[in-house]
């Protein structure tokens, strides 16, 4: 039973190190964002500082069951799709040793369906609650997924179809043994996941899901305390599953650690960046923009995958 | 290490110095002062430098700004927001109106003296208090919190009949629902 016993301590260490890159990426956002507007700005740790105010919070509003199960439903939704995703190559000694193998030989389409969860588990909870705001939230959330997710599936859709396989370690396998990087063999696929990246990290263009200014931060509006340092706790994993795989998928995965860093963190600024420069779009106009340009490179990325 | 942490836990002081490095503010605009609050949080400022940061709704907020003269019609919504927010919460009050009705003392339409409705924990005095001040005022309450004094939660809790006494005195038309705070 050794074995189990190290795939539990592998799972909690990846869980652990996906919390913190998480969170920490969050606190260099803030730190960045600040800089660039002439401001001193928090220390990058301020996002763990928040996260233990919270749960330091002496009480909690209690909204029914659903409310209550939401946080949960997240932060399980998140560690589950984090098991499925291979955290580093399976080629790599890192892998052997400090993350055996409890990460599953699979399937994409499976994941996409997985990866959803969360926000699934939200607009429940949201609903619950009963705040207007928050069901306004969740119906603009739901249709920018409708957005983003058709250039999304399209890219993917392109490389299971052009490679003949939807496991994420075969992918990763073909990367290497050609040495080119998917985003350099199928650009246009890359583009469009790309794109798609700028509307589930809901960095400012699109972030008309939380917009603190007219919904009051949309779907958590009526969380607070430790209900929202749960639901901050899974959305940086979440945030880390999102850059793992798109690393995975297009930049031949990562050999060690500090290799995952530099290409996480330079996919996770791409988001922020155009974030910067950017105001808000309003919801017809976030859709129509990924169901234009992105959904458009998707699709020719799928042409050419099929020729 | 004892006189430092003025005889708390090891957990408490933990605990403590997050909630003062933490604070979500619930910029409630009332009166002059809602201006002064751009200018804090902004550029030039820069409150997120101490962690202070704005909060959209009282369910995430930890400080209550009361940024001047409260009409007795925004009063109700100040209590009503108050009790919406969550343990351990704290008051700033700006400017001489929260004090004592400033320059509306004899308004027939404005309360006088906040700290009769709701429980205070730092005033800026100031008519308006500037954002250097301001700064000073959330420092002022940074140190309270550290010291772990800032109690205005369980003070609302415990006078309760207190308070509501002089809430209703002033809101003649009370319809509100009671919150589980
Ligand atoms: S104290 Fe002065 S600036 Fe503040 S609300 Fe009263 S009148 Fe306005």
């Amino acid at each position: 039973m050794e074995g189990i016993g190290l795939k539990i301590l592998g799972a909690l260490l990846t869980t652990i190190m996906a919390f913190a890159v998480g969170m920490t990426y969050g606190g260099i956002t803030r730190k960045l964002t600040a800089r660039v507007q002439n401001r001193v700005g928090p220390t990058i740790w301020q996002n763990f500082i928040d996260l233990v105010k919270l749960q330091s919070k002496k009480t909690n509003i209690y909204h029914g069951v659903m409310g209550h199960f939401a946080p949960m439903w997240i932060i399980t939704a998140a560690m589950t799709v984090l098991m499925f995703i291979p955290v580093l190559h399976p080629n790599s000694t890192w892998y052997s040793t400090w993350f055996p193998n409890l990460t599953f030989h699979g399937d994409l389409i499976f994941l996409l369906y997985m990866m959803v969860f969360g926000s699934l588990g939200m607009a429940l909870g949201a609903g619950q609650t009963g705040n207007p705001n928050s069901a306004i939230g969740v119906t603009r959330g739901l249709s920018q997924m409708v957005g983003f997710e058709i250039p999304f599936v399209l890219a993917l859709v392109a490389l299971m179809v052009q490679y003949k396989t939807t496991s994420i370690q075969d992918i990763m396998a073909i990367q290497d043994q050609s040495g080119v990087w998917m985003m350099f063999s199928n650009p246009f696929s890359f583009l469009a996941a790309l794109f798609a990246s700028l509307g589930m990290f809901r960095y400012s263009p699109f972030d008309i899901v939380g917009a603190p200014a007219e919904l009051a931060s949309g779907p958590v509006s009526e969380f607070g305390g430790k209900y929202l340092g749960v639901m901050m706790t899974g959305g940086s994993i979440f945030a880390f599953i999102k850059l793992t795989l798109y690393v995975d998928l297009f930049m031949g995965g990562a050999y060690s650690i500090p290799e995952l860093l530099i290409k996480t963190f330079a996919l996770y600024m791409v988001p922020v960046f155009y974030g910067w420069v950017s105001p808000r779009y309003r919801t017809e106009q976030a859709i129509r923009y990924f169901w234009g340009w992105p959904t458009a490179l998707g699709i020719l990325g799928v042409i050419i995958a099929v020729w | 290490m004892e006189n430092k942490r003025n005889s708390q836990t090891i957990a408490e002081y933990i605990k403590n110095w997050s909630r003062k490095h933490s604070l979500f503010i619930m910029a409630y605009g009332t009166g002059c002062g809602a201006i002064e609050i751009p200018a804090t949080l902004t550029s030039r400022y820069d409150a997120e430098r101490l962690g202070i940061r704005g909060a959209a709704t009282p369910r995430q907020a930890d400080v209550l700004l009361i940024t001047g003269y409260l009409a007795t019609k925004t009063l109700k919504r100040v209590i009503r927001v108050y009790e919406q927010m969550q343990d351990p919460k704290y008051v700033i009050a700006f400017g001489s109106c929260t004090i004592n009705g400033g320059m509306y003392y004899d308004s027939y339409n404005t309360i006088n003296v906040l700290e009769k409705y709701i429980p205070v924990d730092v005033y800026i005095n100031g008519c308006m208090p500037r954002p250097e001040a301001v700064i000073a005022g959330f420092q002022q309450l940074q140190d309270k919190i550290a010291r772990g004094e800032a109690d205005n939660g369980t003070r609302y809790k415990e006078n309760l009949e207190w308070y509501r006494a002089n809430q209703h005195r002033v809101i003649k038309n009370w319809r509100m629902p009671d919150y589980n705070w």
